[in-house]
């Protein structure tokens, strides 16, 4: 074990990870202030209006990336989950906890920018279609978590409830990305493909990809400053946060 | 065995049982998941009769017609194999063109013909600038002939 070059493991205690995620954090900040504002740039003026759906598609500068975040942020959680219920290590834990109420806000802002979007293209602003629902289902786990960890006062148990609670709602993210292809929905079908040959002009999807890059740097950023917070909360008895709360007060 | 390893062996056991929990349920809804029917599944009887149900196709080119005086239209919905009358009154959203995708709510009256209470525009996944869309056209029109 100890022959490895570097050691993980050192960092899997709050103490040692407290500073490191303090410079993650402040790098973190400005990629993303540097990508989203070459990203929205990029959204408004430079890419090129849509032949049919006109100017309103830029929307989705916005919305993919939040989707593809509200998505992503879950399995990153249910990663933790799973370290933490596998080591017992309760930084896992507070990682998770720390990412969940940024995915929350993705699903959110995927749902609310799909509203907008829908009503002037489809429509309407809400069907109850597979792909729809299924976000909206996910955004349910989030708050489920949040509210489920919170409202048990042993922070240890409540990791463990947490962390099941988001393995088992871990079979709803495949069912999201694939549901425009098992079913009929009224939700278009993946514009960016895995393993094919994309349908969108390369401006268009280098200023989505943009934009998805700056989303991710945010989550990086505001996640570690919040597992920051988390760390200071929880082992507020022990004597290395006393000693730097004692340097600063 | 240690500690850790039974307890990811046990994450692990409960992720497939679930998975495949989740697999049998999906499979037993298949169709009831669909947001619509096409209208070949509607000349196969798959559709509810005498009840409310959604169509989803293409806009038949040349097929629209709009009445005089009021806002009814009529027009086919294709799935390149079977097709489909459909009337509708009401305004039709901005993406409502013939080629393009469409989904009716409504149901069968006994001319066959499908009345529709609501009419939702299916967008495609492509994206390109106007230049681009029409040269494709061009190029297709050029192919064709």
């Amino acid at each position: 074990m100890q022959s490895k070059l570097f050691n993980w493991f050192k960092f899997s205690s709050p103490a040692t990870f407290y500073p490191l995620a303090g410079s993650i954090a402040r790098f973190s900040w400005l990629i993303t202030l540097a990508l989203l504002a070459v990203g929205l740039y990029m959204s408004f003026f430079v890419a090129p209006t849509d032949y049919k759906q006109g100017e309103g598609y830029r929307i989705i500068f916005i919305h993919v990336p939040a989707s593809w975040m509200s998505m992503f942020t879950y399995l990153v959680m249910a990663f933790w989950s799973i370290l933490g219920l596998m080591y017992n290590t309760r930084l896992s834990s507070m990682m998770t906890q720390a990412l969940a109420p940024t995915g929350a806000m993705f699903a959110f802002v995927s749902l609310w920018t799909g509203a907008f979007w829908g009503k002037p293209m489809w429509g309407t602003w809400w069907v109850w279609d597979a792909r729809i629902t299924s976000e909206l289902i996910l955004l349910f786990l989030y708050l489920g978590y949040i509210a489920l960890h919170g409202a048990i006062d042993d922070k240890r148990r409540a990791d463990k409830a947490g962390a099941i609670l988001i393995l088992v709602g871990v079979v709803n993210i495949p069912i999201i990305y694939y549901s425009v292809e098992w079913w009929n929905t009224l939700h278009q079908g993946a514009t960016i493909k895995m393993n094919d040959k994309s349908t969108m002009d390369e401006t268009m999807k280098i200023t989505m990809l943009i934009m998805t890059f700056g989303c991710w740097a945010y989550t990086i950023a505001i996640a570690m400053q919040r597992v920051r917070n988390i760390i200071l909360e929880r082992e507020h008895g022990a004597q290395w946060v006393r000693e730097l709360i004692g340097e600063k007060a | 065995m240690k500690a850790r390893h039974q307890r990811l062996s046990l994450i692990v056991i409960g992720l497939a049982i679930l998975g495949l929990a989740t697999y049998l349920v999906l499979n037993a809804l298949e169709g009831n998941l669909s947001y619509f029917f096409s209208p070949s599944q509607v000349h196969n009887g798959e559709a509810p009769k005498d009840h409310v149900f959604r169509l989803g196709g293409m806009v038949e080119k040349g097929s629209v017609k709009r009445a005089e005086g009021d806002l009814t239209v009529n027009f086919v919905v294709t799935d390149n194999n079977k097709t489909m009358a459909v009337a509708y009154t009401g305004i039709l959203p901005d993406l409502f063109e013939e080629g393009q995708g469409v989904i009716a709510q409504g149901k069968l009256n006994a001319d066959n013909v499908f009345i529709a209470d609501e009419v939702l525009a299916k967008h495609d996944e492509n994206y390109m600038p106007p230049e681009v869309a029409a040269a494709m056209q061009a190029g297709k029109e050029a192919a064709a002939k």
